[in-house]
């Protein structure tokens, strides 16, 4: 089973071969070292750029307007805020030239805490991202949504931000989350595409032959099924979600989990209809709690569902605050934890109206 | 010559129409390049047109009037974007004039904000660098918006050794940043920290149509044929202030490029003062008869908001 990271490769590997990638274009991403998670070794169109996130963000803008198709890094999400304005440029093209032009890149960064990143290698950027018209955001949460999101961004005709958690770029998928074509031992696929240590400069990754699996942007998925309370995520939270039901289901609440995938443009019919069978909600994610993108679907479910819920919805997100701490304690304080969502799922099942 | 001068004296014609159309209360705002005809001009005059990366890319500024007239825009379109109406062909009603955009010659839209072309500009060039063409990228923009920082993103991308860009930098120099003298702003030639690069560079005076016109085509065929960056000043007028918001009133002291080209012209016996006059004077009436013609065309209508939030087409891949 492939990790999120080999299946960005894989995906990257795979719109150079077919969809026609012309950049993968990043700090550290080309060789040797191949992103600093690995994500683009052996891809022959990476390549490593100055130190300079906007210069990034406007070379993969130029490169795609002039018909080449780039998919660009910034290294940690966390220094992405300084190109916001050339990202709302990017987002605005085809609007501000009246359907005159687009501009197909892919901006792909790591995301999120989970690995004691302290206060700069552990933002969250879905907020920011959901607040910049004309862009498409989508963040998996396995290496098969990984590499299928990743498919659709590059073939999109908009920029399309790529929001990779970066707590679990390592994490292997499941059986079910296998990707058509890769090898059914994950040593083997590391030995065929996993970059040796030490001298590379000899090496070939040897590619498996992956399908060009497009998955749809703007499709949730049911990542759990239940009937009693349901718990919206996406990113590393999803995991938290499956994990909290988990312990709900041995005090017998039924949850259902709903991986959003996509954040713009969203999937409102899954959650819709889940609201409409549970009628117990709760918009969990590890960004800030103010002007959250929780907070947004928090809103649309009571403007349009008012009637349908059974008790309060909730948004179960990261404590506003600028930065989450290094120590264990600080970061575990600042990001929601397993046992708040159970707490959570328990309190809303448990509601009487 | 002469036909610089008619572009030219269209130019300041279409922009003092704008201009008028403002202050007649048809538009909300104003921006545009009076002063700066000399050099837009050559450089629409000397554009490889096209579209796709075999020809230029134009990353211009809110002043760029002439450039796009020279390249041979209808004038009636730029009134129609200063009216905001439906039939505007770079924005549907929704940018200010001088805000062009027009993918079938590469002219990337025109941003407000500052110095944002000079970050986009190094990928057009490395896609013109791939393509077999000669096409280069032009940037373009004021002195001021050379303190942000991606006119430094620019200098440092288009340099790198073994990886340099046929890029074009033109940074016309006013001697302004709204109401701040450019003294307070940044060191008196700009073209100079190209050196720290290795960045041919030169400083033209940007009111001299015939030195522009030659400097342009000299550093445009050096880009051209070096795949190399060049950054070119050109010292210029800004003839109506800033903007609308400070009046767009002609200044009294600053030089016009266009009266010292008729001098030059009468000087050398080319065309007749009178000749001049009149061409002026029909250009005159021809605008207003068209602003008149523009001030009747349909506003969009609230609900096309919506429309090309996102494209559904991939046109730039549709060369």
């Amino acid at each position: 089973m492939a990790t999120i990271v080999q299946a960005m490769r894989l995906a990257l590997h795979v719109g150079e071969e077919k969809l026609g990638v012309t950049d993968v274009l990043g700090q550290d991403v080309g060789p040797p070292l191949g992103g600093i998670f690995t994500q683009t070794q052996g891809i022959k169109t990476a390549w490593n750029t100055p130190l300079d996130e906007r210069g990034i963000v406007g070379m993969a803008i130029g490169l795609a307007m002039a018909g080449q198709r780039p998919v660009a890094e910034i290294q940690f999400c966390d220094y992405a805020f300084n190109s916001i304005d050339l990202l709302k440029l990017a987002g605005g093209m085809c609007w501000s030239s009246a359907g005159d032009w687009n501009c197909p890149m892919v901006l792909m960064m790591p995301v999120g805490s989970g690995v004691r990143g302290s206060i700069y290698h552990s933002h969250s950027f879905d907020a920011q991202a959901t607040r910049i018209p004309g862009w498409k955001v989508v963040m998996p949460s396995n290496p098969l949504d990984a590499y299928g999101l990743m498919l659709a961004a590059i073939a999109d005709p908009n920029p399309v931000m790529y929001l990779a958690p970066k707590a679990l770029l390592r994490v292997r998928g499941t059986p079910a989350q296998r990707i058509p074509g890769e090898p059914e031992d994950h040593q083997t696929l590391s030995k065929m595409i996993d970059a040796p240590l030490g001298d590379r400069s000899a090496w070939v990754p040897r590619w498996p032959d992956t399908e060009s699996l497009v998955l749809p942007i703007g499709q949730a998925r049911i990542a759990r099924e239940g009937t009693h309370v349901t718990l919206v995520s996406y990113g590393r939270m999803v995991h938290i979600a499956l994990q909290a039901a988990e312990k709900a289901a041995d005090e017998g609440i039924d949850a259902e989990v709903i991986d959003m995938r996509t954040l713009i443009p969203y999937d409102w019919e899954a959650i819709r209809d889940s609201i409409r069978k549970t009628h117990r909600v709760i918009f969990l994610n590890e960004d800030t709690e103010v002007t959250n993108f929780g907070e947004h679907l928090l809103r649309r479910t009571v403007e349009e569902l008012f009637y349908e819920l059974e008790a309060p919805p909730k948004v179960l997100a990261g404590a506003n605050i600028p930065g989450i701490g290094l120590a264990d304690a600080l970061e575990r304080a600042s990001v929601p934890q397993i046992e708040q969502v159970v707490a959570c799922v328990r309190e809303l099942a448990r509601h009487v109206p | 010559m002469l036909k610089l001068y008619e572009r030219m004296l269209l130019a300041r014609c279409l922009e003092e129409r704008l201009i008028q159309m403002h202050k007649q209360g048809d538009g909300f705002f104003w921006v545009g390049g009076p002063g700066e005809e000399a050099l837009n001009t050559s450089l629409g005059l000397l554009v490889h047109k096209g579209s796709g990366p075999e020809y230029d890319y134009l990353h211009l500024h809110y002043r760029s009037t002439a450039t796009l007239l020279a390249m041979g825009a209808d004038p009636m379109d730029a009134m129609r974007q200063m009216k905001n109406t439906a039939s505007d062909p770079y924005s549907r009603g929704r940018n200010f004039c001088n805000h062009y955009s027009k993918r079938a010659w590469n002219v990337l839209p025109v941003s407000s904000t500052i110095a944002v072309q000079f970050a986009m500009a190094t990928g057009t060039a490395l896609a013109n660098k791939r393509a077999s063409g000669k096409g280069i990228t032009i940037v373009q923009g004021g002195d001021a918006g050379t303190a942000e920082g991606d006119f430094s993103s620019c200098l440092i991308w288009s340099s790198l050794p073994g990886r340099e860009l046929p890029c074009l930098m033109i940074v016309t120099n006013n001697q302004w940043g709204i109401s701040t003298p450019a003294a307070h702003m940044h060191s008196e030639k700009i073209a100079a920290r190209a050196d720290a690069f290795g960045i041919r560079n030169a400083v033209v005076d940007g009111n001299d149509v015939q030195t522009c016109y030659t400097a342009l085509a000299h550093a445009m065929d050096y880009v051209r044929s070096t795949r190399r960056p060049f950054l070119l000043e050109a010292n210029v007028s800004r003839l109506y202030g800033h903007t609308s918001a400070s009046g767009a009133n002609r200044v009294p002291d600053e030089p016009d490029c266009i009266e010292l080209l008729e001098e030059e012209i009468a000087a050398q016996n080319l065309m007749p003062r009178d000749t001049m006059r009149q061409l002026r004077a029909d250009y005159v009436y021809q605008l207003r008869e068209s602003a008149k013609l523009v001030s009747e065309e349909a506003q969009p209508s609230g609900d096309d908001i919506y429309r090309d939030v996102f494209a559904t087409r991939d046109l730039v891949h549709e060369l």
